[in-house]
């Protein structure tokens, strides 16, 4: 009885709000949606940093014929001394030789549809020792050691290129929290008047709930349902823009575009879900209950 | 029932009381008269007794309860004991008749066997059977006003509080609604009904309490609505 009461106060509310009603569940849906968007963005940055800085060795590139910076190729005495002097090093965990035929290798294989391709040769590919290090940050220790030493090209530090690529994403995830911080305000915003406007236009029956002894939890719970409804089909459809945002951008657009990164998979997608549908009817509920405070005396 | 001790009400920015120094006391089962002028603290006196305000001075007890000291959350129960009535009816224009008196039993959580065996018998009491499922604005003043009384009484309260009940109707159909609240008080229920209608004080014979700018210049049993009449 008191539930079929209070679903039929909750039905006409809606239905007496309808546009307002509709304002609330699409800024709620936005905000969420950048929330979600963003934590995930987040997310992938950090997974792909354990991932990257896990692969990311130091190289350092050896002199071929010709050049920048070398007077010759580089003979088999300088390889030999580089090797032993890097596996004496305590911060190298690991050393690979690449020679100039395995790098073209490697070359073919990541551009396959580059038409650059036909005009490489494999004595034009550099060789280079690959180190891993114990700490990827001790870098300077293997620039310091090797660079400018005959037969070497250039050390270069990977991780140079990635954390520019980071630097790009977390910017993008801060500009993200902005827009949604300021959709947040407007959405509970947007709450507070949606709840106010429900509250007046039921003045009357309010009132007579008043009177004849309903308890304030009784006379508020209508309204305060009524704006977690709204914030609950704006978080679905919040889930749905992030699972479309999902769909056409990592799986049709940048997954075969981009075979190097590990995109999120939709296990990690479903796992935000949960989290952005508590916030979004969350926060409505109890914005729309601490404006029934202050509207609705009891 | 209702017992006030030096009551005083200050509103806000209003240099006069609203009621200065009121003490007295309504026992159970009394039908009380309580009139005045517009502006001589009748409204003031009836919210206090439904706890809508708190008093400035004094201490107002209701049912056994210090209205002062009673916190929020037990406000709802202590109203529930008590049916109130309007001049203007306080009906809901979209319900019916009996979805009217119903709402009152529904907001306060009561079983739907009880409602369906309880409403139609307080429309039976008012006088109002078979009208269950009419619309408020088809029905007359005087009827209205039997249905706020139904839904007012349908939780058999204790006490009763009539707010000008026949300030919008002409005085047969007053008359009408008199009696209903003469029967109700012979049920047992305290009814205390603020007006301007003379002629049914006089008619009625009850206690009356006069009220002029707040203060309590008259409480007579069995009273008329004038001095020296």
């Amino acid at each position: 009885m008191r539930a079929r009461f209070v679903f039929s106060e909750i039905g006409v509310g809606l239905r007496r709000n309808l546009t307002m009603t509709f304002a609330v569940v699409v800024s709620v849906a936005l905000a969420l949606a950048l929330a979600g968007a963003s934590l995930l963005v987040r997310e992938q940055v950090s997974s792909m940093k354990g991932y990257w800085y896990d692969k990311v060795q130091v190289s350092i590139y050896l002199c071929n014929k010709g050049d920048q910076g070398c007077d010759s190729e580089v003979t088999a005495q300088q390889k030999a001394q580089i090797k032993s002097d890097l596996d004496k090093l305590a911060v190298v965990e690991k050393v690979y030789y690449e020679s100039s035929a395995q790098a073209y290798d490697h070359y073919r294989q990541q551009f396959k549809d580059s038409p650059l391709l036909d005009q490489i040769t494999p004595s034009q590919m550099q060789q280079s020792f690959r180190v891993k290090l114990k700490d990827p940050k001790q870098f300077a220790v293997i620039k310091d050691a090797f660079q400018g030493r005959p037969g070497v090209q250039s050390v270069q530090d990977q991780r140079d290129t990635l954390d520019a690529l980071f630097r790009l994403l977390n910017a993008m995830t801060v500009a993200a929290m902005a827009v949604m911080a300021v959709m947040v305000v407007v959405a509970v915003l947007l709450i507070v008047n949606t709840v106010r406007v429900s509250a007046f236009s039921r003045r009357r029956e309010t009132g007579i709930m008043r009177l004849v002894g309903a308890s304030s939890f009784y006379i508020q719970m209508p309204f305060v349902l009524e704006a977690a409804i709204a914030g609950f089909i704006g978080s679905v459809l919040a889930c749905g823009m992030i699972g479309a945002g999902q769909w056409l951008l990592i799986d049709k657009t940048l997954r075969p575009s981009v075979p190097l990164i590990n995109f999120l998979g939709w296990g990690d997608i479903m796992k935000i879900f949960p989290l952005v549908i508590v916030f979004g009817v969350l926060m409505s509920a109890v914005s729309a209950f601490i404006t029934l405070r202050k509207y609705l005396r009891v | 029932m209702i017992r006030f001790d030096n009551v005083s009400k200050t509103y806000p920015k209003q240099p006069r009381p609203a009621l200065n120094d009121l003490s007295l006391e309504i026992e159970r089962g009394e039908f009380v008269f309580l009139v005045g002028a517009s502006g001589s603290g009748k409204s003031t006196f009836l919210r206090l007794v439904l706890r809508e305000e708190r008093s400035s001075n004094g201490a107002v007890h209701v049912l056994g309860k210090d209205l002062g000291r009673l916190s929020n959350w037990k406000v709802p129960p202590l109203r529930r004991q008590i049916g109130t009535v309007f001049q203007d009816f306080r009906l809901l224009p979209n319900k019916t008749v009996g979805q009217n008196v119903a709402f009152a039993l529904e907001v306060i959580g009561k079983p739907t066997g009880v409602i369906r065996k309880t409403v139609p018998e307080v429309l039976d009491l008012v006088g109002l059977s078979g009208k269950q499922n009419r619309m408020p604005n088809e029905l007359s003043g005087g009827e209205q006003q039997r249905v706020a009384i139904a839904r007012a009484f349908v939780n058999r309260p204790k006490v009763l509080i009539a707010d000008e009940p026949t300030g919008n109707l002409d005085p047969q159909t007053s008359v009408g609604i008199m009696k209903l609240l003469d029967r109700i008080n012979r049920t047992g229920t305290t009814v205390l009904m603020s007006t301007h209608d003379q002629a049914i004080v006089d008619q009625m014979r009850r206690r009356v309490l006069e009220l002029s700018e707040g203060n309590l210049v008259r409480d007579q049993q069995r009273g008329v609505y004038g001095y020296g009449q």
